[in-house]
């Protein structure tokens, strides 16, 4: 799979919570593993979307993809060129390509700075525009892109809405021509009006573009309307990966089937939203060895409890880690 | 229908802030009956939550002002209580959850010591009869042991038991009227699937009536028999929860349903609603979504539109439905 945009191997991320020397000697260390051993690929000009629940390991990924946090085991090809052993030069250029959006547009941007600023300033990083007319340019360029007037240049990010906010945010990471763009949660906190209108500017600037997303949620209808591809996380796993129809119409594993089962729909005609799980989400936190989620599933047997089931085809394209489907 | 027993006649709450008066709740006008189920939503700053408050006086004044109108619960007017009154109403009559258990709850007392704080001092419980009603509740409202639980923190227990928490504090005095603002907003989707089934059951095992503030449509379509919708301070569409959802009249209704990304179709594009939420220290003059609305007419701009009933149970404030 050279020829995917993004490929990701056996990427694994544990910290370790208790890292002194007494805990080592006595062989007492805790590990929390926030993304344990994932595999993945995303095609040029796709959207691959990662939905879960918190603290399943999805912002941790986007990090690691960018390179915010070093992984603790695991490869990343982008673009056929293996990420985690390019040299800090090779890096920045390399930086270009993926870009992130936060969450979060209220702490994301600088409130002491202008729009100008913030835009202009991965310009100045990249060298991609020198002097202030270029800058200036590009900026109204990049406002216009994600469809705010260009008289918004010389305003503090206080001055705007939410959603302009998170259009700021996309303008700033499209500032450096990038290809693959990371949404982390990027209109999770947005109303539901205001949310619709994101998402459509992703969908055009992606045609526009030609971009490859991975965008992550937790909401599974924005993910249903987002992807063209869905993996399903749970607990630094990745437990189903298929097409966005595959997934929505057939899921296989009883955690993307409690996930859907838990989605109260607006209609009232619809079944009513409830969980077919018992117990809690299990800790991240020294896992036991098997599925995460035995103990919880009414699939369960005994095999589940002792090997990790890996994520297996089950014919075009759809995959999925468990041992009784 | 069965008998009112909360009725909002022209509420107003306006609140004087540095930078100006922002009136946060225009003349809400509904009524909740007995063991009913009614669903206020709306987005951010729509004014749901100062609504919810204002039944429990609970805003600040100052800043805030309830300007006109009457909150009548069981006949009598609340905005006339003393403040004794009121302490007598919340928790024994009404109760309410909030949305951030973390920030509801105090970090330094056990939860069981919290919830018997509640019995103790609104029931005059002794120590060891309102330790035994906490086990009780904390079991009624799915907490697993409760007796090795009753001593932990609040840090001790996940998103999804710190609302069982809130819950059970809530029932505690056997109120006949809860109130829910976003009690499942924070909660993954899962928990939240437990929580609704939860408050679902309460409500109907308990006989109570319940006002739930949600921004989410999908929760209220699963939760509410009623279903009021407000925009800007406004209630500007009031029906029951099959005719809201199989036939909205006001265009706000109607534009937050198509913003919804669903999960039966997928469609390139959704259709949202143009601009964003006006101003509130500055609002449009007339109805407040004109400038939003692809309906708008000259009148939109000039005269607030009032509610009507345009067909029996349906209410909508809109000059396209006169």
């Amino acid at each position: 799979m050279r020829d995917a945009f993004l490929e990701v191997q056996h990427l694994t991320k544990h910290f370790p919570l208790n890292d002194d020397l007494l805990s080592h000697l006595t062989g007492k260390t805790r590990m929390l593993k926030a993304v344990d051993d994932i595999s993945f690929f995303i095609q040029p000009g796709e959207t691959l979307g990662l939905v879960g629940e918190s603290g399943c390991g999805k912002s941790t990924t986007a990090r690691l993809i960018t390179r915010l946090i070093e992984p603790s085991s695991g490869t990343i090809w982008l673009k056929g060129e293996d990420l985690l052993a390019l040299p800090s030069s090779r890096m920045l250029e390399m930086r270009k390509t993926i870009q992130l959006v936060f969450q979060d547009p209220y702490s994301s941007l600088n409130p002491r700075k202008t729009v100008m600023q913030i835009l202009s300033r991965p310009l100045e990083v990249h060298h991609l525009a020198h002097g202030w007319a270029a800058k200036r340019r590009q900026v109204l360029h990049l406002l216009r892109l994600v469809g705010m007037g260009v008289e918004h240049a010389d305003r503090y990010p206080h001055e705007f809405s939410g959603g302009q906010r998170q259009r700021l945010a996309i303008a700033r990471a499209l500032a450096v021509n990038p290809q693959l763009i990371i949404g982390d949660e990027p209109v999770s906190a947005l109303d539901v009006s205001i949310q619709a209108q994101i998402l459509n500017l992703f969908r055009e600037l992606q045609d526009e573009l030609n971009l490859t997303y991975l965008f992550i949620a937790h909401d599974l209808s924005v993910i249903r309307h987002i992807s063209d591809r869905v993996a399903v996380m749970y607990v630094g796993k990745i437990v189903e990966m298929g097409t966005v129809k595959e997934i929505f119409a057939h899921p296989q594993h009883p955690y993307t089937r409690a996930l859907l089962a838990a989605v109260p729909e607006a209609d009232p005609r619809k079944p009513p939203p409830r969980l077919t799980l018992q117990g809690e989400v299990a800790t991240p936190v020294n896992p036991p060895p098997g599925c995460r989620l035995y103990g919880r599933c009414p699939l369960a047997t005994e095999v589940c409890g002792q090997v990790s089931p890996p994520l297996s085809d089950r014919g075009s394209g759809h995959f999925v880690a468990c041992h009784n489907m | 229908m069965a008998d009112p027993v909360l009725q909002l006649e022209d509420l107003s709450v306006r609140f004087q802030l540095k930078r100006g008066q922002l009136t946060a709740v225009d003349g809400v006008t509904f009524t909740v009956h007995r063991s009913e189920t009614f669903g206020l939503v709306g987005e951010s700053g729509s004014g749901k939550t100062v609504t919810a408050r204002s039944v429990m006086r609970l805003i600040p004044m100052p800043p805030g002002e309830i300007v006109r109108g009457r909150i009548l619960f069981e006949g009598h007017n609340i905005l006339q209580h003393s403040d004794q009154e009121m302490r007598e109403l919340r928790g024994k009559h009404i109760a309410m959850v909030f949305q951030e258990p973390m920030s509801a709850l105090n970090p330094v007392f056990t939860v069981g010591h919290q919830i018997a704080d509640a019995l103790r001092t609104n029931l005059g419980m002794r120590k060891k009869e309102a330790k035994e009603r906490v086990l009780e509740l904390m079991q009624l409202v799915g907490i697993p042991s409760p007796a090795s639980r009753y001593n932990n923190y609040v840090h001790e227990f996940s998103g999804g038991m710190r609302q069982r928490v809130m819950l059970a504090m809530a029932l505690s005095c056997n109120p006949t009227f809860l109130i829910a603002d976003e009690p499942t907003t924070a909660l993954d989707v899962t928990i939240q699937a437990t929580i609704l089934e939860l408050i679902r059951s309460m409500i109907e095992r308990l006989n109570m009536s319940l006002i739930f503030i949600t921004h989410n449509l999908g929760v209220v379509a699963h939760t509410c028999d009623t279903i009021g919708v407000m925009y800007a301070s406004h209630l500007v569409e009031l029906a029951s929860k099959d005719e809201l959802f199989a036939n909205p009249l006001h265009p706000y209704t109607v534009g937050l349903l198509n913003s919804i990304p669903r999960l039966d179709t997928q469609t390139k594009y959704l259709t949202p609603i143009t601009g964003s939420v006006c101003n509130m220290l500055a609002p449009p003059q007339g109805c407040k979504f004109h400038p939003r609305c692809a309906h708008a007419m000259d009148i939109c701009t000039q005269e607030v539109p009032r509610l009507r009933e345009v067909a029996p149970g349906h209410f909508v404030a809109c000059h396209l439905h006169t």
